[in-house]
């Protein structure tokens, strides 16, 4: 019998969601088996929510995840509105898709860059999350806060957009368009990102329906599901938009359906920001009361579909409060699209649905049974970053080329 | 100043330790290391080992689960190691407070040595709380 070997990946990480604990078995190069183990994450959330007002949960979801701190929001409101039929003014909905797109974008761009990391080309993680940061300043222009925007509340939204604040969102937006360009060019284009992404991680549709899986991943697998399409919730019903699908269900493909994102949110926000200059009115309709009763609501999330269940029995608090998100769909499919193939592509596979899972910055807690080697994050890492230099060599090429006086 | 405050002050090696954040926290600190703030410039890098570190920092609640963790991290470091919380989460418990899955404030088992409030702090406040730390500690 060959000996396996184990990796351990986890269980922390500065990059994930949810610190998750992946037990990757390999023999020789080959990846033969894939443990997750979950748990480090859990705070309690839902029991929580039931010890808050139905205003308050809403800040509570929203430190469900810093990186979907809208996402969880806008579900969680929406919930709230259908349990007692709560009216939202147009206004409220052009902000709040306004701020999701924003959100993806810098949802999307952390990721880009963190895929640039794993694949051993640092100068991408660099730029990309240099231009995130003309993003934040703008959410912090916008929401008063980098991060966490608390801009949702049950009948509308927080805070208002102010018309002088709105030139500056489009010349974000218009500098941020050179760069995308670039980054779609730079994995369009280099053999080197098509020798290391084209046909590993491979999902097919079939697998997709199986696991259930959501987002960019479904997306990239030709399953074409979006609830912003297929269930319109704030604005998205009222401006145009695509849904980005592709049909090879590898790596590559999910780099290009969330790069086609980005360009699709672009377009949302300056139809938004469009509609806001000439729509006005309230932006709350201030709820007094939530009656019995419960409600759903969903929001496609950068990485999937977000669902919230919320029930009522008349007080201030929610009685239940039920959260799904999209990561817990996606995170199996890791068992499919990373077995079978070689232990140094697993970083990137295991990457590419989004929650990120291997890098230095870990800490190791490992249950290792004797006479088992174990291999840490960090030479899996290496061994992602050798593959590359080695196709590198064997190509000719050198790596993504960043033109950037076209970003000027 | 000692051998020891001189050595440890000199170019800081930082490892993050992050509990059952959000994330936020932690996507902040390495905010710090990218274009815009560029940390690097000061002899400041993050390391993958907690063997290596000067510099600790904690970001997040810590659960039942992570707590474990966390302090047998902690034995692991070389002393003396300076601890930073990073986040209300770090330093209070943030709104994860009331969770009967928290596992208690984080500075009852590992010695810390400055608080960085703000959810999420900026990078800029990150930077400042370890620069009045290594002004402190070199008695300046
Ligand atoms: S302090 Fe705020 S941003 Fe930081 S981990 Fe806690 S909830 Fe997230």
């Amino acid at each position: 019998m060959p000996r396996t070997a184990i990796i351990p990946i986890g269980p922390y990480h500065p990059l994930q969601e949810e610190p998750e604990f992946f037990k990757l078995h390999v023999e020789g190069e080959t990846v033969v088996g894939l443990d997750i183990e979950l748990g480090y994450n859990h705070r309690g959330i839902e029991k929580l929510s039931e010890s808050k007002t139905f205003e308050q949960t809403v800040f509570l979801v929203e430190r469900i995840c810093g990186i979907c701190s809208t996402s969880h929001p806008i579900a969680c409101v929406q919930a709230i509105e259908d349990a007692g039929n709560i009216a939202v003014p147009e206004r409220a909905l052009y902000i709040r898709s306004l701020i999701g797109e924003l959100e993806r974008l810098h949802s999307h761009l952390l990721w880009l860059g963190l895929a640039g990391h794993f694949l051993g080309f640092n100068t991408v993680w660099m730029w990309v999350w240099r231009y995130r940061e003309d993003l934040l300043d703008i959410m912090e222009l916008l929401t008063g806060n980098r991060n966490h925007y608390a801009m949702m509340k049950p009948g509308g939204v927080r805070r208002d957009i102010r018309r002088e604040d709105i030139p500056a969102v489009r010349k974000m937006l218009d500098g941020l368009k050179g760069p995308l360009a670039l980054f779609r060019d730079a994995v369009a284009e280099d053999p080197v990102i098509h020798a290391r992404l084209k046909d590993v991680g491979v999902l097919t549709r079939q697998e997709v329906i199986d696991y259930c899986a959501l987002g960019p991943t479904a997306r990239a697998s030709g399953v074409a599901i979006d609830v912003r399409r297929d269930h319109p919730h704030a604005a998205y019903g009222l401006v145009e938009w695509d849904v980005c699908v592709e049909h090879n269900g590898d790596v590559f493909d999910k780099a290009v359906v969330r790069i086609r994102e980005m360009f699709e949110s672009v377009r949302i926000v300056a139809q938004c920001l469009d509609r806001l200059e000439v729509v006005g009115g309230p932006i709350d309709s201030n709820p007094k009361e939530i009656p019995p009763g419960e409600g759903i609501g969903h929001y496609e999330a950068p990485r999937g579909e977000v669902f919230h269940y919320v029930r009522s029995d008349g007080g201030n608090r929610p009685a239940r409060h039920k959260v799904r998100a999209p990561s817990y769909m996606n995170v199996p499919t890791d068992r499919a699209a990373v077995l079978g193939g070689s232990v140094s592509d697993a970083t990137i596979v295991l990457a590419a649905v989004d929650p990120c899972y291997c890098c230095t910055e870990r800490m190791a807690a490992l249950d290792a049974s004797t006479g088992r080697r174990l291999m840490g994050a960090k030479e899996l890492l290496r061994l992602s970053w050798e593959k590359t230099e080695r196709l590198k060599r064997e190509l000719g090429a050198e790596g993504p080329k960043l033109d950037l006086a076209r970003t000027e | 100043m000692s051998f020891a405050v001189r050595a440890l002050t000199r170019s800081l090696n930082v490892f993050h330790l992050g509990g059952s954040a959000c994330n936020n926290c932690d996507i902040e600190i390495l905010d710090a290391l990218t274009p815009r703030y560029d940390v690097e410039r000061f002899g400041l890098t993050l390391v993958g080992s907690v063997r290596h570190a000067d510099l600790i920092l904690l970001s997040g609640v810590f659960n039942t689960k992570a707590a474990i963790r966390a302090r047998r991290i902690y034995e692991q470091a070389p002393k003396p190691v300076v601890v930073v919380a990073i986040g209300a989460c770090a330093c209070t418990g943030d709104i994860f407070r009331k969770s009967y899955n928290w596992d208690g404030p984080v500075d009852r088992y590992i010695p810390v040595d400055a608080y960085v409030a703000g959810c999420p702090p900026k990078p800029e406040a990150m930077l400042e709380a370890v620069v009045t730390l290594v002004k402190k500690l070199r008695g300046a």
